[in-house]
């Protein structure tokens, strides 16, 4: 009885050690928490058309740890929350003295102009930057960050577009960091960024 | 704004009421400039002991549109136009809240929907008939879906 007792204690505590192994090997792997992704797939170059009528660049845009959500102006719902969202972590990162940008992609260009994405985001955060672009330049910028885009049928002045919600935390030299959900807070969103940020620091 | 004055007079801004139809916070957000659509929002309370449906939202907007939002795993957003309405069991309270249920007011075509002024609807249920409400166009950084009220004045 005694040699199973102590078999199992030192069943259990290597398996204990292994729990603690893998977390440490997990935590290295996603110091800044658990919506942390492998790396390199996701982002990558796009050329999309600014808020002031430009032709720019991802490295015109990602000059600073970057908030990139993908949505359109004819949302009156679950995108102005998700952006708001976005502005509000800037906000509070800005209050603890980190610079972060937002940006907001539209995958609406029919609709969402220059003028129309500039107002959208001058709503929620003085410096988010708006963009849309030809169909081609979102569509290019859209398959980069893997996202899902789909107009639904209807009335060309009121018709509805499915979209994927993640909002994408990007570097200028390395890119991809993680994403967020869309019922992560403000809270958690400045949370993470901040700890990317002293990471790549 | 003599309508409006007569209304307010009549009913607290931001609550309607019909004889089994309690309406509470009734509200839309603010939109920008250029917005083409807005959303508004409520609390639906069915007095009664009679089953019952909002059919519709008449205002003055060229469509107005009740939806609701469908998530998938992939966090993908689908917006929903429910044109059979939204069903208020009798005795229970349905609400229409941020990343829910909404009204949508739709080809706003350059004129927003502007903070501290209101919008004048009428809900129309099955049983209960027309109900005119009046919604409360308020700030985003006021109410909105995470519960946080600090405002910032950048």
């Amino acid at each position: 009885m005694k040699s199973v007792i102590f078999g199992t204690t030192t069943l259990a505590v290597a398996a204990g050690l292994g729990i603690y192994v893998w977390q440490a090997q997990n935590a290295t792997a996603h110091p800044c928490g658990d919506t942390a992704v492998a790396g390199g797939a996701i982002g990558g170059p796009f050329e999309l058309i600014s808020e002031t009528g430009e032709t720019v660049t991802d490295a015109d845009v990602i000059t600073k740890p970057t908030l990139i959500y993908f949505g359109y102006t004819f949302c009156p719902d679950v995108c102005p929350l998700d952006t708001m969202r976005n502005a509000q972590a800037a906000y509070m990162l800005e209050d603890q003295g980190l610079d972060i940008g937002t940006v907001f992609i539209s995958v609406d260009p029919p609709r969402d102009t220059v003028e129309v994405v500039r107002d959208f985001t001058d709503n929620f955060h003085e410096d988010m930057i708006g963009l849309t672009g030809t169909p081609e330049q979102v569509k290019a910028a859209s398959q980069a960050y893997k996202t899902y885009y789909r107009a639904q049928e209807g009335d060309p002045e009121f018709y509805l577009v499915d979209h994927s919600t993640q909002t994408y935390l990007v570097f200028p030299e390395t890119g991809f960091a993680t994403f967020f959900r869309r019922d992560n807070s403000p809270e958690q969103v400045a949370e993470t960024t901040a700890c990317f940020i002293d990471q790549l620091a | 704004m003599t309508k409006l004055a007569a209304l307010a007079f009549l009913t607290a801004i931001g609550t309607a009421a019909s004889a089994d139809m309690q309406i509470a916070d009734i509200r839309a957000f603010e939109t920008a400039p250029t917005a083409m659509a807005g959303g508004g929002f409520m609390q639906i309370t069915n007095t009664g002991t009679t089953d019952d449906r909002l059919v519709a939202v008449e205002a003055d907007f060229p469509r107005v549109e009740l939806h609701s939002h469908d998530f998938d795993s992939e966090g993908i957003a689908r917006m929903i136009h429910l044109e059979d309405g939204i069903a208020v069991p009798a005795g229970e309270t349905v609400t229409l809240e941020p990343g829910g249920l909404h009204v949508m007011f739709m080809g706003l075509r350059g004129s927003p929907l502007v903070a501290g002024e209101t919008v004048d609807a009428t809900l129309i249920f099955e049983e209960a008939g027309p109900v005119p409400v009046t919604f409360d166009i308020v700030k985003r950084d006021m109410q909105h879906g995470h519960g946080h009220s600090e405002g910032h004045n950048h």
